[in-house]
């Protein structure tokens, strides 16, 4: 394989990284933001606090999510944002309120306080939703049916589900005393959905997919593959536990997160396996719907730059934030 | 019903004019943050530290609604215009990306710690952190204006089979118009910081709500106001010779010149009637277009009858070039009058005249509203092509339906009133409850998860901490 037929393959990995990023990223901001009516007033702020300084770099990893598909692959973006035309309205919708709702809540007078955290709580809810339907869709290669509908419904609620788990998670990790230990219990509750979620995922792109259905089920493949499904299963089993430690709420404070972070790690090879090397599945592969090779050259370049120092400044950003989010301490 | 591609570029329309409202406040108030940080350090006045915080606070609200409708539209793009990135992607995509790669991540990254990290860091870095997000600001405008010059006058390509192929990348990015823009573009976003900043501090004077540091943020804004609308100007004259030479019809719809005409008159006022390709009602100064664009009073200005079915709507660029430039003029009064009134009191601004501070709050978003008349004009002036001479919007525009275009643009355009009306809500509540807003920052902050560092601030910043 020559380079430039190499250029394609490199840029749909750094198109799943970035979106496997954005959903593990962001995925903990909007699981806060859907865990916000549960809270106190003064909790809120807390949770708020705890997402604060890294939302809008979260966010960023969607727009180059995106910004990869649009140019590596234009095709694949003019069908994939035709077919899915409503719920990316409705996702940005969303995602508008949650993020204008973050400085809002805080800046207008008391008594529309209120009101923005509901449009937090909202946003958070209409874009994980909207996430979850386009997810189920783009699986299941973007086609048309009641049966397709219904599956992407299910996944509408798995994904937020699976977000509030993050949430939960990162509220484990980053808070401590009395939020912490509802954090524990909104964990729990959100477990089950979470599992009932990646069954039918694991079960309905196979069934509705045959180039999936040969993929797994084929012999050896099958045996090779097996792992993905058992650590699944062992993390999913190992989370369920570490909400019932006592050291959850203080060294071990980090375990849940990982634990849901593998989690969606495990579920992302194991669609990227399903999908490969289809950039939208049995329609088009990813080397029919590149671009030209020259521009992604140079916008390789601009890659091998900016994407350590982007890294860089991440983990920066982590460090400087890396205590407990509090109640009005100054340290 | 009407037709889906007019739905979709009113819906790309709404969608972009609400975005640059947010990134033209954006772009300059990142650098007078950083003069606010940098006095501070200089002087340890903390009146400084006040302004600082303050203003901070007004950026991360406009930085948001700047990020969140910037999302909106990297989706646009595709959902509306999925032939534009099909025919053009090569050229589009990279620009896009590059602003991605290096712009935005810089500075949503350093925008937390610039908010947060006060105390949490050094000050050294926290003054870095500062200036990244300022630079980030800058840069992303750096490579979206480069794009959007590159689609007034496309330059450094070749197309094959339709589609647009690279020959050279410098030819590319620094496109014919594209100084030009970016210059003129950058000066706008300054002129509209610094009369954002008059508008504010003088409508906190008018209701007693000025505190030490109001003195410095007016006599900043003024400044800055009074010495960069006479260099927009200058610029704004040189952008219109570079629009004349590549994009003719664009100035030909500008000036309202129907016919090619030597000496042609500049119209202070008129009604443009496309159906009769007229002018109704004109007052005009002899030859005083050919005066301004040519340089000779009897200089020849091409009409717009050279360029049938491939010149842009007459009366919106008439009228928006005439808002801008009329915009422009009152900025200059309004500036130099207020800078030589605050000279004159040695800069106790409140001894400055009432009607000045009414007259500075009336034109707290004046920035805004000559942004958005210019950017219609060299947008509406490109039509009825997307890629100037070589391809046609009608021709990008995407098979959706046009009642779902209706739809989702009802929606969109329901959202963005909801906020615009918030965003000037709150800036008036913020305005007259500074005490409530600084006492909220430290509160933010004090939640925010500590770090390495524990508060090394001077002792003398007060209350904040």
């Amino acid at each position: 394989m020559t380079f430039e037929d190499a250029l394609p393959l490199i840029f749909m990995a750094l198109m799943g990284l970035s979106m496997l990023a954005y959903v593990v990223l962001d995925g903990y901001d909007l699981g806060v933001g859907l865990l916000m009516h549960r809270a106190t007033d003064a909790q809120k702020d807390v949770m708020v606090a705890s997402i604060g300084p890294f939302w809008d770099a979260n966010e960023t990893w969607l727009v180059l999510g995106v910004g990869i598909l649009l140019i590596a692959f234009p095709k694949a973006h003019g069908m994939v944002l035709t077919a899915l035309y409503l719920p990316v309205a409705l996702m940005l919708v969303g995602l508008v309120l949650r993020g204008v709702a973050f400085d809002f809540r805080v800046k207008a007078r008391d008594t529309h306080k209120g009101a923005w955290n509901t449009a937090f709580f909202a946003g958070s809810g209409l874009a994980a939703v909207s996430q979850g339907w386009m997810l189920g869709h783009y699986v299941t290669g973007l086609n048309t049916g009641w049966q397709y509908d219904l599956f992407a419904a299910a996944i509408a609620l798995a994904l937020p589900a699976a977000y509030v788990l993050l949430g939960a998670g990162w509220l484990i990790l980053k808070t401590e005393g009395d939020l912490q230990a509802h954090a524990v219990r909104w964990a729990r509750l959100a477990w089950l959905p979470v599992v009932v979620g990646m069954g039918l995922i694991s079960i309905a792109t196979p069934w509705v997919s045959e180039t999936v259905r040969e993929r797994w089920f084929s012999m050896p493949g099958f045996i090779a593959l097996l792992p993905i499904p058992l650590m699944t299963v062992a993390t999913l089993g190992l989370l369920r536990l570490s909400l019932g430690w006592k050291r959850v709420l203080g060294t071990l404070c980090w375990v849940p997160f990982a634990l849901t972070v593998s989690m969606f790690l495990l579920g992302f090879f194991g669609l990227a396996y399903s999908l490969y090397p289809y950039v939208v599945m049995d329609r088009l592969t990813v080397q029919q719907a590149a671009s030209a090779p020259a521009s992604l050259k140079f916008i390789l370049v601009g890659v091998v730059l900016t994407v350590p120092m982007i890294a860089g400044y991440t983990v920066f950003a982590y460090r400087v934030f890396r205590g407990k989010a509090g109640e009005l301490k100054y340290a | 019903m009407m037709d889906a591609l007019l739905l979709a570029r009113m819906q790309f329309a709404a969608n972009i004019t609400f975005h640059i409202l947010f990134p033209t406040i954006s772009i300059s108030l990142g650098w007078v943050l950083l003069f606010f940080r940098w006095r501070w350090l200089a002087t340890h006045d903390t009146a400084w530290l006040t302004a600082y915080r303050y203003w901070t606070k007004v950026f991360a609200l406009t930085f948001a609604l700047g990020v969140v409708s910037g999302i909106t539209m990297s989706f646009q793009f595709g959902t509306n215009w999925p032939g534009y990135m099909e025919k053009a992607g090569n050229i589009a995509g990279p620009l896009l990306g590059y602003e991605v790669l290096t712009a935005f991540f810089l500075e949503a990254s350093f925008l937390g710690i610039m908010l947060f990290g006060h105390g949490k860091v050094s000050e050294r870095v926290h003054l870095a952190a500062t200036f990244l997000v300022a630079f980030g600001t800058t840069l992303s405008a750096f490579w979206i204006l480069s794009l959007n010059s590159w689609m007034q006058t496309p330059a450094g390509h070749t197309i094959v089979n339709g589609q647009f192929h690279v020959l050279s990348w410098i030819d590319v990015i620094f496109n014919p118009s594209f100084p030009y823009r970016l210059t003129h573009k950058l000066l706008a976003s300054g002129l509209t910081v610094g009369f954002l900043l008059c508008g504010i501090s003088a409508w906190q004077l008018l209701q007693n709500k000025a505190n030490a540091s109001t003195a410095r943020v007016l006599r900043t804004g003024i400044t800055l106001a009074a010495v960069l609308i006479p260099m927009q100007m200058f610029v704004g004259d040189l952008h219109g010779l570079n629009t004349l030479k590549h994009q003719p019809a664009k100035i030909a719809a500008m000036e309202g010149v129907w016919e090619t005409e030597r000496g042609a008159p500049l119209l202070l006022f008129a009604w443009p009637d496309e159906a009769e390709r007229r002018n109704r009602f004109a007052v005009a100064v002899p030859n005083g277009a050919s005066l301004i664009l040519t340089h000779r009073a009897d200089g020849e200005i091409k009409g717009l009858d050279e360029f049938k079915g491939a010149h842009p709507p007459v009366a919106p660029l008439f009228f928006g070039f005439r808002v801008m430039v009329g915009m422009g003029i009152l900025m200059l009064l309004l500036s130099w009058y207020g800078w030589w009134a605050g000279q004159r009191r040695g800069w106790q601004v409140a001894k400055l005249p009432r009607p000045l501070l009414w007259a500075f709050t009336a034109m707290t978003f004046s920035g805004w509203v000559a942004t958005v008349a210019g950017w219609y004009v060299t947008e509406i002036g490109r039509q009825p092509f997307i890629v100037y001479g070589l391809l046609r919007t009608a021709d990008v525009a995407s098979a959706v339906p046009s009642g779902k275009i209706a739809l989702t643009l009802a929606l969109y355009v329901s959202t963005y009133l909801v906020l615009i009306v918030s965003y000037i809500a709150v800036l008036k509540y913020m305005a007259e409850k500074p005490e409530t807003v600084l006492a909220d920052e430290a509160a933010d902050r004090g939640r925010t998860p500590v770090g390495a560092q524990t508060a090394n601030l001077p002792a003398r910043e007060g209350g904040a901490s």
